[in-house]
C-alpha cells in the first residue's frame, strides 16, 4: 500500500477521543484518595485541551522533562541508578515529592545495566561499563552499517537487524549472524536448515544470555512499574509512554552515522530514501506497540538530524520529513498523540512541519524561536518547550522566571501550549527548577 | 578542463571531479595549479553556504572530494622539492572531560582540515590537565572544546581555569560548540566564542587566525 499514511484515517478523531477518555479514567492507577484521582483527571484535561486546540485550558500545563536530573538530585551515582533498581525508583520518588510538576516523568530511560552487560551491548557506554560513576550513559555513534549494505536492509529489515546489526551492537549475540532467514521457512524441506543454527553451542549460549537479560529486565520492570503507579496514584498522569523515531534518524543515528548519512544524500540518494520508506512501518508499529504496553497515548519521538544546520530545507523535504510525517500519521490513525521533540533549533522547518492534522500532535521545541513557532504552526499543533538548559544550569531563579513569563505570554497565548524544558534537565539548579514550576503554574492560569 | 573540474566540485559530482583530476595529471598539469582550482571551487561552495543555498551535507561532500583529490596529488607534490603546503594555522580540539561524544568534534576537525588548518584532535573525555599539556607541545592558535551534555559546562569552565593557571590563556583563542552550548555558556565558561554549528566554528578560526601574528 504505497499511499498509506498520507491522509489521516476518518476514525482517527474518534480513536483519539477514546484514548483520552481511557487515559483520564486512569483505570490501572491505584489512587491514594478521591482527591488524587480528581487532580489526575484535571491534569489530563489540561493536557487534552492544550493538544486538541478546541478550547483554552484552565491553565498552562507544566511538564518539564526530568531527564536524568532525579539521579543527581537524589545524590545517587549512575551505577547505582542502573544496577540498583530500588535506588533508581527512590530517586524518582524524591524528585516527584519535591517538585510540583503536573506530570509524572518515569525512570524508564534509565535501563537495567545488568541486561546490557549480559548482552555485551556496544551501542552505548555507561557507568561501570567504560564510564565513571558520575557519567550518564552516552551513545557511541559509528558507521555500524556499510553503505554497500543498503540493499540488504531494504530487502529484509528484520533479517538485517538480526544477522548483521545485532552481532555488531550486542557482542553477546554474535552467533545471530547465523540466524536463519525467516520468510522462506514455509515448506517441510526448509525446516531442517532453519533449525541447524539453533543446535550449535554458540547459539544456545546466545539464547541463554537473552533469557537471562529478559529475566533481569523483568526485575527492573517490576520495580519501576510498581513505583511509577504509586507516584501516579498521587495525582500525576505520566507525560508520555512509548517511543518511536524518524526513519531518517534510525538510519543516520544508529546505522550509518552522521557523516555517513550526510554523504549518502549524494552517493546513495535512492537507497537512503528507499530505506527510510522501509523503516517507516516499523516505526509506526513500534510506537503503537509501546503505547499499548504502557497504556498511554503519547509516544515520544526524539528528532535529531532534521534540525537547522544539518541540512537544507530542500533536503529536509526530500529526505527527512516525508517518512517522519508518515510515522506521525500512522500513530495519529491509531488515536495516539505523537510528541515530536525537535532537539536543537527548527526555525527553518516551521513552514513544513505544520502539515499535520489539527489537534493531533505536540511539537516539543528545544531552541526554536517560540514566537515564530506559535505564529507558524500554533493553529494546527500544540507547541511545547522551551525553557533553556543553559539558563536552568547556570542562571538564577529570577532569570528563569523572566523567561517563563515571556514564554507564557507569547507561546501560551490562547492555549495550545505546554510549558516544558528544552531538553532533559540534568545539570539544572534545583532552585531554578522550582522557580520555573511554581511561577508557571500560577502565571499560566488563563483568566 | 579547469572550469569543468571546478564545476564538478561545486555541484558535488564526485566521480566526474576525480576523473578530471586524473585527466589533468595525464596532461602533466602542475599539481599545485590543480589544487588552486580546487581551492577556488571550495571558495564558491563556502559562498553558497553563506548565501543559504548549501548546508552541512554539501560542505562534507565537497570536503570528501577535496580529500580524495589531495590523495591523488600527494605523490606528485612530495616529488617536487622546495614546494610544500603551508597550513593556515593550528587548532587543538577535543571533547571535554566527562563527555564521550565525538561526532560534532569530528565534523569540525574535518572541515578545519579541508580548509587548510593543521588540526590536532586529542579525543574525547579529555581532562583539563591534558588540554594544558597538549597546548604546551602543539602551541595552537585556537583551542576548540566540544561537549553535548550539560555536564560539559563545568568541565569547560574547569579547562579554561586550568589553561589560565598554566599561564597559556593570553596567547590563545578558545571556542566551544555542541548541542546545549550558547552565548550564555560562553560567558559562564570564560571562553572567547561559541559556534552554533560546525561551520560557525570554522569561521571563528578563520577570523581569529587572520588577525594573529604568524
Amino acid at each position: 500500500m504505497k499511499d498509506r499514511w498520507i491522509t489521516p484515517s476518518p476514525d482517527a478523531e474518534e480513536k483519539q477521543t477514546q484514548k483520552f477518555e481511557a487515559w483520564k479514567a486512569g483505570g490501572n492507577v491505584p489512587f491514594e484518595s478521591p482527591d488524587a484521582k480528581a487532580l489526575y483527571q484535571h491534569r489530563v484535561t489540561l493536557i487534552k485541551d492544550a493538544v486538541q486546540l478546541e478550547k483554552v485550558p484552565e491553565r498552562v500545563p507544566v511538564c518539564p522533562a526530568s531527564g536524568h536530573f532525579p539521579i543527581e538530585y537524589a545524590g545517587i551515582t549512575w551505577s547505582e541508578a542502573m544496577y540498583d533498581y530500588q535506588k533508581l525508583t527512590w530517586a524518582w520518588e524524591k524528585y516527584h515529592e519535591d517538585f510540583a510538576t503536573d506530570v509524572f516523568n518515569g525512570p524508564r530511560g534509565v535501563v537495567p545495566g545488568k541486561s546490557l552487560d549480559l548482552l555485551d551491548f556496544k551501542l552505548y557506554r555507561w557507568a561501570g561499563n567504560g564510564l565513571r560513576d558520575d557519567q550518564e550513559y552516552q551513545f557511541v555513534e559509528r558507521e555500524y552499517m556499510a553503505a554497500e549494505a543498503y540493499q540488504d536492509l531494504i530487502d529484509d529489515p528484520t533479517g538485517f537487524f538480526l544477522t548483521d546489526y545485532f552481532p555488531k551492537i550486542f557482542h553477546g549475540l554474535a552467533p545471530f549472524e547465523n540466524f536463519p532467514m525467516l520468510p522462506p521457512v514455509h515448506e517441510i524441506p526448509l525446516v531442517p536448515p532453519a533449525m541447524m543454527p539453533f543446535g550449535t553451542p554458540e547459539m544456545k549460549k546466545a539464547m541463554q544470555l537473552l533469557g537471562e537479560a529478559g529475566d533481569e529486565t523483568h526485575r527492573w520492570n517490576a520495580e519501576v512499574g510498581r513505583t511509577s503507579l504509586q507516584i501516579m496514584g498521587r495525582g500525576l498522569p505520566s507525560f508520555s509512554g512509548g517511543f518511536s523515531k524518524a526513519p531518517f534518524d534510525v538510519i543516520g543515528d544508529s546505522l550509518r552515522g552522521t557523516r555517513g548519512v550526510l554523504l549518502d544524500m549524494f552517493r546513495h540518494k535512492d537507497e537512503l530514501m528507499e530505506a527510510c520508506e522501509r523503516i517507516t512501518p516499523f516505526m509506526v508499529k513500534c510506537g503503537i506497540a509501546a503505547c499499548r504496553a504502557s497504556g498511554h497515548m503519547m509516544p515520544y519521538l526524539p528528532l535529531h538530524k532534521g534540525a537547522d544546520g544539518f541540512m537544507s530545507d530542500a533536503q529536509f523535504k526530500t529526505f527527512y520529513w516525508p517518512t517522519l510525517r508518515k510515522v506521525a500519521i500512522g500513530l495519529i490513525d491509531a488515536g495516539l498523540v505523537p510528541i515530536l521533540f525537535a532537539e536543537g533549533s527548527y526555525n527553518q522547518r516551521l513552514e513544513v512541519i505544520g502539515d499535520l492534522p489539527k489537534g493531533k500532535a505536540i511539537w516539543l521545541f528545544d531552541k526554536t524561536d517560540m514566537k515564530r513557532a506559535k505564529a507558524a504552526i500554533g493553529h494546527v499543533c500544540c507547541i511545547a518547550g522551551n525553557v533553556p538548559l543553559d539558563l536552568l544550569c547556570t542562571g538564577t531563579p529570577d532569570d528563569v522566571i523572566q523567561y517563563c513569563r515571556q514564554l507564557i505570554d507569547t507561546a501560551g497565548k490562547n492555549g495550545g501550549f505546554i510549558l516544558s524544558t528544552g531538553a532533559g534537565m540534568q545539570g539544572a539548579r534545583p532552585g531554578n527548577i522550582k522557580a520555573m514550576i511554581d511561577f508557571s503554574r500560577e502565571y499560566g492560569i488563563y483568566r | 578542463m579547469s572550469k569543468k573540474l571546478m564545476h564538478a566540485i561545486i555541484t558535488m559530482q564526485e566521480q566526474e571531479a576525480l576523473e578530471l583530476v586524473r585527466q589533468l595529471m595525464d596532461t602533466h598539469e602542475d599539481p599545485f595549479t590543480i589544487l588552486q582550482y580546487c581551492t577556488q571551487a571550495m571558495g564558491t561552495v563556502g559562498q553558497r553556504f553563506e548565501a543559504g543555498d548549501y548546508f552541512l551535507p554539501e560542505l562534507m561532500m565537497a570536503g570528501e572530494i577535496l580529500k580524495q583529490i589531495s590523495d591523488i596529488l600527494k605523490p606528485q607534490i612530495s616529488a617536487k622539492p622546495g614546494k610544500a603546503f603551508t597550513k593556515a594555522g593550528k587548532v587543538l580540539i577535543g571533547t571535554v572531560e566527562g563527555d564521550i561524544h565525538d561526532i560534532g568534534k569530528d565534523i569540525v576537525s574535518f572541515l578545519l582540515d579541508v580548509n587548510g588548518f593543521e588540526v590536532r584532535d586529542i579525543g574525547i573525555d579529555v581532562p583539563p590537565a591534558k588540554f594544558v599539556e597538549e597546548i604546551k607541545t602543539f602551541q595552537p592558535h585556537v583551542v576548540g572544546m566540544s561537549g553535548l551534555l550539560t555536564l560539559a559546562y563545568d568541565a569547560m569552565k574547569a579547562t579554561v581555569n586550568a589553561i589560565e593557571r598554566a599561564g597559556l590563556r593570553d596567547h590563545l583563542k578558545i571556542m566551544i560548540g555542541g548541542g546545549q552550548m550558547s552565548d550564555k555558556i560562553r560567558d559562564y565558561t570564560g571562553v572567547d566564542a561559541y559556534g552554533k554549528d560546525a561551520v560557525a566554528g570554522v569561521s571563528l578560526v578563520k577570523t581569529w587566525v587572520e588577525g594573529m601574528p604568524q
